[in-house]
């Protein structure tokens, strides 16, 4: 049979874009750049630093070995902000990922106003945070305190707290809005997982006569538990490097109690003007950033042998 | 154990009618297939059986006993398998088996105690304690019948179980459900859109089609005396033949309809054989090696989505030339004969075919 038109011609030979070495390297060029640029050359400088006598505002410096590190494990601010740091990222990653699996698991149900709901629900995540916190700062304000005017009128209180005036109140005030601010992203992490649940297995645990608990506890969270624990290291990153919530929240106070690591390096470092030892303070997030690196990379290595 | 009747069900999912009017009576013990392409509601029908979709009217019961919107999934002592077989990744194949008996509150003896005869009874008592991702296919199917069987069901539901197999492993699967459901002799609903699963397995098979029961009957009911064309042409590869009545075969607005394999060369048939002679154009002849596809018409032209197609056994040795014209027969009594407008069978024009009712 003869074919309807004439013959092909054909693509011209391979282009730069046809080769797969040339093409990788140029698609890798700005990451391996702003890894190098941004998050390398600041690290080791910090390294350099912590070991420095180096102050703000003056180019000479000198090595003085661990004197820095010395002077901050004898401090106790340090290690109130130390036990502070690991006190909120603990407590903040329990709380986020219990509420956002419940709050997944109403969300998945269909109910009159879903799609609302959800707007309000991701509005934390798209507030400025110093927008945001300054509204805490009034929601907890020593006068206005909405929260113990509610509590008040509602009968469960008689007294009046004081909450960025205590120790342990500010403390609280610290964990409720972060845990305020990391809970719709949860959510939404919890909800994508939601939908890799095998209906069919979910449906099997019906029939074999399994109540919603069971279900929950033995069959759904086992399913989600990676996507839970991606959260969780995402949630450990954003809670034990963040320095606005703290900082403009209770500043630090009363009496540098609620201060965090990252705060503290700052209020050392640039406002105190001692880089040396502000460095030193910032390395010791460190252990918790690479506890969170390392369990991301092992969560995104075996999603990717794809075996369960 | 338990019958299973089901009265004038109806289940719509926003106005479209996935299950329409359905009655059936399953007798106790009996294993039933629903028989139907994608798409046909016989899936929705197990599912609204099991207690996972609520029927919008109509009744189901079990055994004598209502099963309503009151009666949720666990409370129907319904176990049902999936085609995936559903096994929990995250547990072994003892807790897989022990999950529904845990749900229960069995003792943990007495739990222990069925799941050593269940796995006995299949033969898996060595992987007690591996995980699903380790077994075959066929190896996950014991342990999702031993993890249905454990309950004692009264009435045991799959939903095409068979799917997830290579055509090797289906066979070996198909013979040992078999073999299972005679052991145990649990009323059983099977899904399936393959016929020769329904075929091999059914006790009775209920073709489906749009939501509809087009035809409840035995395998051989169904294949030998289909209700209309579209049973006709459902059940039975390559499907039956059927043609605008040519020749005076059959009154004005007739179909007549006759199976491949019993469309032969006239010279396969005796002399006094009551057959019905053809002139059957073959345009192409497919070997198979156990037999021969012949695909042509009767008459000039072709319905290119239906051919006119004939099934010869290897046994047959007659020649049978492309792009010619040769005389085929059918025998009378195998003729069927169907309604032109609505699809449903007739009852043959004097004499032809009346044997076969007998």
């Amino acid at each position: 049979m003869k074919l309807p038109f004439g013959p092909i011609t054909l693509p011209p030979r391979e282009t730069f874009a046809d080769s797969e070495s040339f093409l990788a390297k140029v698609m890798l060029a700005p990451a391996i750049l702003y890894v190098v640029v941004l998050v390398g050359i600041p690290f080791v400088l910090a390294i350099l630093l912590s070991f420095s006598n180096a102050r703000a505002g003056s180019l000479s410096f000198s090595w003085v070995g661990l004197s820095n590190y010395a002077a901050v494990i004898s401090d106790p601010t340090f290690r109130r902000a130390l036990l502070n740091t690991v006190i909120v990222t603990v407590a903040v990653q329990v709380l986020v990922v219990v509420l956002a699996t419940a709050a997944a698991i109403v969300f998945r149900e269909a109910f009159v106003g879903k799609r609302m709901m959800r707007f309000f629900l991701l509005l934390p995540w798209a507030v400025p945070i110093t927008l945001a916190v300054m509204a805490w700062t009034w929601i907890f304000d020593s006068t206005f305190s909405v929260v113990n005017w509610t509590l008040k009128v509602s009968g469960l209180m008689h007294g009046w707290l004081y909450w960025l005036g205590s120790p342990t109140l500010g403390l609280i005030a610290i964990i409720i809005v972060q845990v305020w601010r990391l809970f719709p992203f949860a959510t939404v992490i919890v909800l994508a997982g939601m939908t890799s649940i095998p209906q069919d297995v979910v449906e099997a645990s019906i029939m074999d006569g399994a109540g919603f608990w069971r279900r929950l506890f033995q069959i759904e969270l086992p399913f989600l538990l990676p996507v839970v624990t991606v959260a969780v290291l995402f949630g450990i990153v954003y809670t034990a490097t963040n320095m606005s919530v703290v900082y403009l929240l209770t500043g630090g106070g009363p009496a540098d109690s609620t201060h965090v690591l990252p705060t503290l390096a700052f209020q050392r470092g640039i406002e105190g003007l001692d880089l040396g030892q502000g460095a030193a303070i910032a390395l010791f997030l460190l252990p918790f950033l690479l506890v969170a690196a390392i369990g991301m990379l092992r969560v995104a290595r075996r999603s990717e042998m794809g075996s369960r | 154990m338990a019958s299973v009747e089901i009265r004038d069900l109806h289940k719509h999912f926003e106005g479209q009618r996935a299950v329409d009017g359905v009655d059936l009576s399953v007798e106790d013990g009996e294993f039933v297939v629903l028989l139907g392409p994608s798409g046909c509601g016989k899936t929705t029908l197990l599912r609204t059986i099991a207690g996972l979709e609520h029927p919008t009217s109509g009744e189901i019961r079990l055994g004598g006993r209502l099963l309503g919107r009151d009666v949720p999934p666990r409370a129907r002592r319904i176990a049902m398998m999936f085609q995936s077989y559903a096994l929990y990744p995250h547990r072994t194949v003892f807790g897989n088996i022990a999950f529904p008996l845990k749900a229960l509150h069995t003792p943990r003896d007495e739990i222990e105690e069925k799941v050593r005869w269940a796995v006995r009874m299949f033969d898996i008592e060595r992987y007690l304690e591996a995980f699903p991702r380790h077994l075959s296919g066929g190896e996950r199917q014991r342990v999702a019948l031993c993890r249905a069987v454990v309950r004692e069901p009264q009435a045991f539901l799959l939903d095409e179980p068979l799917s997830n197999l290579d055509a090797k492993q289906r066979t070996t699967a198909r013979d040992e459900l078999k073999r299972f459901q005679q052991k145990v002799n649990i009323t059983t609903l099977y899904v399936t859109h393959d016929q020769v699963e329904a075929m091999g397995l059914g006790d009775r098979i209920a073709v489906m089609k749009s939501g509809q029961i087009r035809q409840f009957g035995t395998p051989s009911e169904v294949y030998d005396h289909p209700a209309d064309t579209f049973v006709a042409t459902f059940v039975g590869l390559p499907p039956m033949n059927l043609l605008e009545s040519v020749d005076g075969l059959a009154p004005e607005g007739t179909l007549v309809g006759f199976r491949p394999e019993h469309f032969l060369p006239s010279s396969a048939f005796r002399e006094d054989d009551d057959v019905t002679t053809l002139k059957y154009h073959v345009r192409r002849v497919e070997y198979l090696g156990a037999e021969r596809y012949l695909y042509g018409s009767i008459g000039e032209v072709e319905d290119p989505d239906q051919p006119i197609m004939a099934r010869l056994p290897a046994m047959l040795r007659v020649s049978v030339d492309a792009e010619k014209t040769h005389e085929f027969a059918v025998r009378t009594t195998q003729l069927r004969f169907f309604d032109e407008e609505s699809g449903k069978r007739r009852e043959p024009p004097d004499g032809k075919g009346r044997k076969a009712e007998a």
